[in-house]
This record gives C-alpha cells, sequence and structure tokens, in this order.
C-alpha cells in the first residue's frame, strides 16, 4: 500500500530561476532609483557622511499594486498573551512590525507595505556617473604620463594555475582524442592544460586638469554653499572614478583668490565681498605656469551666488574670455533663490562660445542637471 | 543510494501506515529533498516552474534573506496535485522530518477531500510549466518589456475572478434568446474557444451575452476587450487559471493549516519517539503553533478549534467538516466564545496614531474574522457598464462593504490595467461615506464625487 510514497533527491544546482527574476527585480531597483536621482544625490545623510553610509529609500514603482482595502480603516483581529480590555493601546504609529510567522509563511497579511530598498553611496555613484563624462576630451595631445596596464592577450601551456583557460583547455582535450579517434569521455591530461597569460602595456591616458572655483565670499549661505559643495562632492569623486590621471585644483575666493587644499575647499566658509575675476585671474596664472594647453585639457568650473561688485563684471568678462580660449570647456554655476539672474550672467551671456556652459540652480533637484550640463557632450 | 535517503524513505512508508489506519485519505506523495533555495523559490513562485516575473524575484529575495538572517525557516511545501509533490528542506533533522510527513499527509488528505478543491486540475505542475513555456516565447516574440508590461497590468488584477462560477445553477440556464446581438464579439469568442477550450469549458459556453454586472473581470477582458492582442488574452486566461487553482488554498488557510498541524501532533504519538525527540518535537511544535499578536498565526487558530471539535465529537464529525467546510464556514460555525476568551482574541483598528482594541465580544469577534476573510480578503470589483457615457469607457464598482479601499493603491491598479482596456477605465467607490468616481486614461487618474454634496 506504501508503494505510492517516494522520497528522491534531484540536483537542484542548476535552478537559477529565483534569481534570475531577482536580477531582474534589482534592475527595476536601479531604474527606481534613477528616477529618483536628483533627489537622492542632493540628500545630507550621503554629502555628510562621505559615501560611507547607505540611505533607504522608498520604492513606489516596486510594490505590487492591486484593488486592497485601506489598511487604517480596518478593523483587525489580534491575539493577546492576556486579557485585553477595549481601549488598550497595543501599538503606536510606525511601530507596527510584520508578523512573526513560522512554518510555512504563516500570513499572507498585505499590512504596511512600504518596499524600500537599501541604496548606497557606490549605486548611485554607478547610475550617476554613468551619464557623465568629460565632454571635448582632445586625445591628440599627447600625454605626460603614463601607467602601466595589463592585458591577457596570450595563451601558452605554461602558467599559473588560477588562470586556466577551460574553454581551451577542454578543447585540446577534445581534439586529443578525435586524433585519436575515440571521444567518449572527456579526459584532461597535464598536455591538454592551456593557461591565460598577460603583457604589460603602457596605457596612455590623456593629461586633464579641473580648476575647482568655489566662491566663499559673505553673501554664500547655508543654501548656496551646500548646493555648490554637492556638486563639487559628486564631481571630484565622478573624475576620480573615471579618469585615472585627472589633476585637480581647488581654488576659493572672495575679493581674493588663493588656491586651498580639497579638504579646506569642501570645509572652510570665509566673508567679506565677491570679485569674481580674482579667481579667474588666478586661474589663468596655473594654467600659464603648470598646464601648457598644447598638452591639456582644461576644465575650469566656478560656482557663486552671482552677487559680483558691479564695476567687477567687465574685468570678469574678459578673463572669462580668455579662460575659454585655453579650456575644453568651462563650466560657470550661479545659484540663486530669485527669479532675476545677475549681472555677472548676463555679462557672461555676451560670449557665444559653446565652450562656455552656464547654469543656475534654483533648486535642490537642480544639481543633476548642472552636472548633466557641464559633464556631457553637446 | 545515500543513507539519509534511504532512512526517510522507510519512515515516510510508515507515518503513511499510520497516518491511513487514523482514517487520513491522501494522493500518493512524492516527497523530494532539496536545497534552501530551491525551497525558497517554490515559496516564492507558488510551484517548481512558474513564469517569469520581477515580483516572484522580490518574494524569493525577501524569503531568502529571512532564512538567512535565521527569521523563519520553511520546513515543507506541499503541491495540491496528484501525485501530490512535497519538498523537504534538506538539513532537517530527521524527527523533524517525521513531523514534516506527517503534516504533509494531512494537507494531501485535504487537498483530496475537501469540497473547494474539488474543481482544481490535479495536473497543474505540468499546465504551470506550460504556462511558463508560452510566455516565454511569448518574450522572444514581443519583446520582455512589452510581455512583461501586460504581466505587471494582469497582476494587478489577478484576484478579481469569479471563484464561484461553477457553482449554483449557472450551467442550467438557458443559453441566449438574441443570438444576433453583438454578433462581432461571438465570432471574436468563437476564436478563443477553439484556442483554449480545455482551460475554462462551462463559462465560454455559456456566456452568450454579456450579463451585467460581471464579477469576473478577468473573463469579461477576454472576452470583450477591444483592445487586446491575442497572446495577451492567453496571458490573462493562463493568470487566471492560475488564480482559479491557487484561489481554494487561500481560502482554507486556516482550516487546512490546522487539519495538518493536528494531525502531524495525533501521527507523532503513534511513533516510537525517544525522550531526546518527544523533546524536540514539542520544541518545534510549540514554534508552528506560536501566537502572534497583530496578525493571528492560522496554524494556531486552527489547530485550537480543531482540538475543541475534537473533544466534542467523534472523528467522523472532523471527517465530514474538512470535507464540506472553507475558513469562512469553520470559523462561523465552530469559534465558540470559549476559544475567543482562551486564546484571548480581540477586534483592533487604528484610532489616531495608536493601535487600539476595539472590541473582545466574542461574536463581533468572529464576526470580524468572517468579514476580512470574504472573498479572500480582497475588495470586490464588479464590472457595470462598457460603454460608459457612449465614449466605450469600461465602469467597474467597488461593492463597498463597510471599508474604504486604499486610494493609493486604487490609482496605480487603474493606471497598471487600462491598457488593457485600452479606452478610459472608471471605479466606483465609497470614501468616508461619499460616493466617489476615479477615471482613468492617458495615464492620468482624476477623483470625483459622485454625491453632489447634497448631504451635509
Amino acid at each position: 500500500m506504501s508503494e505510492d510514497i517516494i522520497v528522491s533527491r534531484e540536483d537542484w544546482s542548476l535552478h537559477r530561476k529565483g534569481y534570475l527574476d531577482q536580477s531582474r527585480h534589482k534592475e527595476k531597483v536601479q531604474e527606481a532609483i534613477k528616477q529618483q536621482l536628483r533627489d537622492l544625490i542632493v540628500d545630507e545623510s550621503i554629502i555628510l557622511s562621505d559615501g560611507k553610509k547607505t540611505m533607504k529609500i522608498p520604492m513606489r514603482s516596486l510594490e505590487e499594486f492591486r484593488f486592497r482595502f485601506d489598511y487604517n480603516k480596518k478593523n483587525h483581529t489580534g491575539q493577546g498573551n492576556k486579557k485585553m480590555r477595549s481601549g488598550d493601546i497595543i501599538a503606536r504609529e510606525g511601530q507596527r512590525k510584520q508578523g512573526g510567522g513560522t512554518g510555512s509563511g504563516a500570513g499572507d497579511e498585505p499590512g504596511i507595505d512600504i518596499y524600500e530598498a537599501e541604496v548606497t553611496y557606490e549605486d548611485l555613484a554607478a547610475i550617476l556617473f554613468e551619464e557623465l563624462k568629460l565632454p571635448n576630451l582632445d586625445s591628440k595631445k599627447r600625454p605626460l604620463l603614463a601607467h602601466d596596464h595589463l592585458e591577457f592577450r596570450d595563451i601558452r601551456k605554461k602558467g599559473l594555475m588560477s588562470n586556466i583557460d577551460k574553454k581551451r583547455t577542454i578543447l585540446e582535450s577534445i581534439k586529443r582524442q578525435a586524433l585519436k579517434g575515440h571521444h567518449k569521455e572527456l579526459k584532461i591530461i597535464p598536455e591538454d592544460l592551456r593557461y591565460k597569460t598577460w603583457e604589460t602595456h603602457p596605457n596612455y591616458e590623456t593629461n586633464a586638469v579641473i580648476l575647482a572655483m568655489m566662491d566663499t565670499s559673505g553673501s554664500m549661505g547655508q543654501f548656496e554653499k551646500y548646493i555648490s559643495r554637492t556638486f563639487f562632492f559628486w564631481m571630484v569623486r565622478f573624475l576620480r572614478q573615471k579618469y585615472k590621471n585627472v589633476e585637480m585644483r581647488f581654488l576659493a575666493h572672495h575679493t581674493e583668490a588663493k588656491e586651498v587644499t580639497e579638504e579646506e575647499f569642501f570645509t572652510r566658509g570665509e566673508s567679506g565681498g565677491t570679485r569674481c575675476s580674482s579667481v579667474y585671474k588666478l586661474a589663468l596664472e596655473i594654467i600659464e605656469k603648470d598646464y601648457p594647453p598644447a598638452h591639456y585639457n582644461i576644465y575650469p568650473v566656478h560656482f557663486t551666488d552671482g552677487d559680483n561688485i558691479g564695476s567687477d563684471n567687465l574685468r570678469a568678462l574678459s578673463l572669462m574670455e580668455k579662460l575659454v580660449e585655453v579650456s575644453q570647456v568651462v563650466g560657470y554655476g550661479e545659484i540663486l533663490r530669485t527669479h532675476y539672474s545677475s549681472t555677472l550672467m548676463s555679462t557672461l551671456k555676451r560670449i557665444t562660445d559653446s565652450k562656455l556652459r552656464l547654469v543656475t540652480i534654483r533648486d535642490r533637484n537642480e544639481v543633476y542637471d548642472a552636472l548633466k550640463a557641464v559633464f556631457s557632450e553637446r | 543510494m545515500d543513507y539519509e535517503l534511504t532512512e526517510l524513505s522507510y519512515h515516510a512508508k510508515e507515518i503513511a501506515k499510520v497516518a491511513r489506519s487514523l482514517g487520513l485519505d491522501f494522493y500518493p506523495v512524492h516527497f523530494e529533498i532539496c536545497p534552501a533555495e530551491a525551497i525558497y523559490s517554490f515559496g516564492a513562485y507558488g510551484m517548481p516552474v512558474r513564469f517569469t516575473h520581477w515580483s516572484f524575484g522580490k518574494a524569493f529575495y525577501r524569503m531568502k534573506m529571512q532564512y538567512d538572517m535565521n527569521l523563519t525557516r520553511i520546513y515543507e511545501l506541499v503541491i495540491n496535485s496528484n501525485p501530490a509533490y512535497a519538498f523537504l528542506l534538506e538539513g532537517n533533522r530527521l524527527l523533524q522530518n517525521k513531523l514534516v510527513i506527517g503534516h504533509v499527509y494531512a494537507h494531501v488528505d485535504f487537498f483530496k477531500n475537501n469540497y473547494y478543491f474539488k474543481r482544481t486540475p490535479k495536473d497543474m505542475v505540468v499546465r504551470m510549466e506550460a504556462h511558463a513555456q508560452r510566455i516565454r516565447e511569448y518574450e522572444l516574440e514581443y519583446g520582455r518589456e512589452t510581455v512583461e508590461k501586460t504581466l505587471d497590468a494582469v497582476l494587478a488584477i489577478q484576484e478579481h475572478v469569479d471563484f464561484r462560477a461553477h457553482l449554483g445553477g449557472k450551467k442550467e440556464e438557458p443559453k441566449s434568446s438574441n443570438p444576433k446581438s453583438s454578433k462581432s464579439s461571438k465570432e471574436q469568442k468563437k476564436h478563443y474557444i477553439t484556442q483554449y477550450t480545455d482551460l475554462w469549458e462551462e463559462e465560454t459556453v455559456q456566456e452568450e451575452e454579456k450579463k451585467m454586472p460581471a464579477e469576473d473581470l478577468l473573463l469579461y477582458l477576454i472576452t470583450y476587450s477591444p483592445a487586446l492582442e491575442d497572446w495577451q488574452r492567453d496571458i490573462i486566461s493562463m493568470i487566471r487559471e492560475e488564480s482559479l487553482y491557487f484561489y481554494p488554498q487561500i481560502e482554507t488557510k486556516i482550516i487546512n493549516e490546522g487539519w495538518a498541524t493536528f494531525w502531524h501532533s495525533r501521527i507523532m504519538r503513534e511513533l516510537e519517539l525517544t525522550d531526546a525527540e518527544s523533546l524536540d518535537f514539542a520544541v518545534m511544535h510549540s514554534q508552528v503553533v506560536q501566537p502572534s499578536r497583530l496578525q493571528l498565526n492560522p496554524y494556531y487558530l486552527g489547530v485550537k478549534i480543531w482540538e475543541k471539535i475534537a473533544q466534542e465529537q467523534d472523528l467522523e464529525t472532523l471527517f465530514e467538516i474538512r470535507e464540506m467546510d472553507n475558513d469562512i464556514s469553520f470559523i462561523r460555525n465552530y469559534l465558540t466564545q470559549d476559544l475567543v476568551e482562551e486564546l484571548n482574541l480581540f477586534n483592533f483598528r487604528k484610532v489616531g496614531a495608536h493601535w487600539q482594541v476595539t472590541e473582545t465580544e466574542w461574536e463581533k469577534v468572529r464576526d470580524n474574522l468572517v468579514k476580512q476573510l470574504v472573498h479572500g480578503g480582497h475588495p470586490r470589483i464588479l464590472v457595470l457598464e462598457d460603454d460608459y457615457e457612449g465614449k466605450g469607457g469600461l465602469y467597474l464598482m467597488h461593492a463597498h462593504e463597510g471599508v474604504d479601499l486604499d486610494l493609493v493603491y486604487l490609482e496605480k491598479t487603474l493606471q497598471l490595467m487600462q491598457p488593457l482596456w485600452g479606452k478610459g477605465v472608471y471605479l466606483e467607490t465609497v470614501v468616508d461615506g461619499k460616493k466617489v468616481l476615479f477615471e482613468c486614461s492617458n495615464n492620468t487618474v482624476i477623483r470625483k464625487s459622485l454625491a453632489k454634496a447634497q448631504e451635509k
């Protein structure tokens, strides 16, 4: 009677379906992050933690929508470990946890199902940087620097075990056995082994330098500082990750400009008025001294609130014209909370060269557009 | 052959003898020992092979994570089919497996004998494999994104199927007396009938005329939607078939889990266990029936009711109940005052920012439980019109039974399903006591008040 009971064990090691659909789900998480990117990249928790923290973001698009009852308007039935009385409070808002089911997944309560994904700085960076690049990068300028780069290009009979080339090894084995006329079972003997081997090549990468210029005058309020630092935060990381040989110089200015360290650049505040020409002048001096335009791709990027001393505008304009001339692209960003643009902005607009990219940021989530405006081909 | 397999095989057969001697009547069972990953993927998909969709990947990830973090553990999984398939988690101790095997036999007994399972196909494993294959082919032909969009739309309304279409006197109803009406849609229908005959036999044949209100939204779309291509209709009909297959499991969760838990204890009592094993069993059993506060544990509630019945009735009555009842009737008939008080059951709801106990009277608790189980806990949505305001709009009505809908979900669901109809889709419901109409077209949802503010 019990022959109808069978116990067996199969090989499930190739059962990957759960993982395959999980990877599609992950793709959708990435898409959702992309859609929220402009809000996410200005999130303090990411910027202030210097990219070490993760944040939880709600993923509404990944919830499984259906017609369902309003959980908060429903009468539920629960179970107490003691006699309950009407009026007893059993939980507070936001405290409600998923029921602890045991056994074969007890409970199918839809309940509170706001799907959240954990996003790390790396996730954000990967998605953001995918869309950014150094524009007008000129490869004709011969590099002065090169770094060695490994390439697996050769196959040899001797080599390191960890570099074994499985496909070629098996091919060798099949070939050898076919020559002998029998090919019943696959057997690998030492003569079949093939190894991948590398060669080193000098890797020439185009030289580029970024001149990050920031207004640190008294008129730059909390918002303006935060926005410009957020911009530079992502800019610096993007360049470090994607371009090995990019140099970065940091210039801060109010009425006078000076070169600062990266740390100072991101932390220091100053006071006083604004004279933008001072920083353009400093930039030109640095270029002349260290970065001959014939050999370097030059990218000056300047952020300010545009509150420039009126008498300085024309001087700033003529220096900017020179900067544009020697650079691949110049970014000029103005952080404003009014609908008017500054007199400096309207002065700079006289430059018609498309290498000058003017952006205005009025809202936090426009940092993303500013990054894309400066770091993309047009 | 490995030792574990031989040993388990022996015990599975012994336990089957015990279970049968106690009166359980089940299909042949094929047990398979699986690694956790396989079990969790079956758990997420509800079947060893099912079509591909990201929501299953999400479920799989969540279950697997809880397992990896040691939060939950699925000991077994049973598939309602003949022969039944049951999957045992690799690494279960022998004692755990003995309990699980007993539990499985009782589940299969329930599948075989309970009235609500009479209509479920017993070869669903291969049918769903075939569905997966067909959907895969559509993906190759029409593109993954396109197919996924259709799946997203259909899965959003998968519960809106008439689970009782096979009951009552519908079969005896005379065929439409007016065969000339809506000729084109009839021709269309003929086409599907030849294509999917075995999938939904009786309903299609008898539905010669549009019946309003229609309860089966999926069937309605398959039959009358002007916007669908054949492969989309096929997808809807496959998902509809899977919904119909799974529904009996949803509506018998408490009674069936209770039944299996009740019997695994009885079976274990018949087996000769060492002291250590007895202790192990007691620990495991108590984990399974652990009460939880805000969400009822169906194992616990179910087994308590069964035990109570067993105290008062003979075995024959128990077997009758497992044949005739689902969760709703089980609770309505057998959740007594004694039990509600013994289990400290109560009703609660959100009052301000607190979740507060509102009622403890046993009848109110019982009635509230029953209410939550109606229609599998899903709102009932009816099709009222398919040419609303003469513009071809599909007019749906939520049969409001005291609880409002989740409005965020409502809007998103409308947006998801609207392409299945093509033209505007409307949903009438009640929000805070007022009639409201949601209109969805061009991917936007507009909310209108229907009651023209007459009462104040």
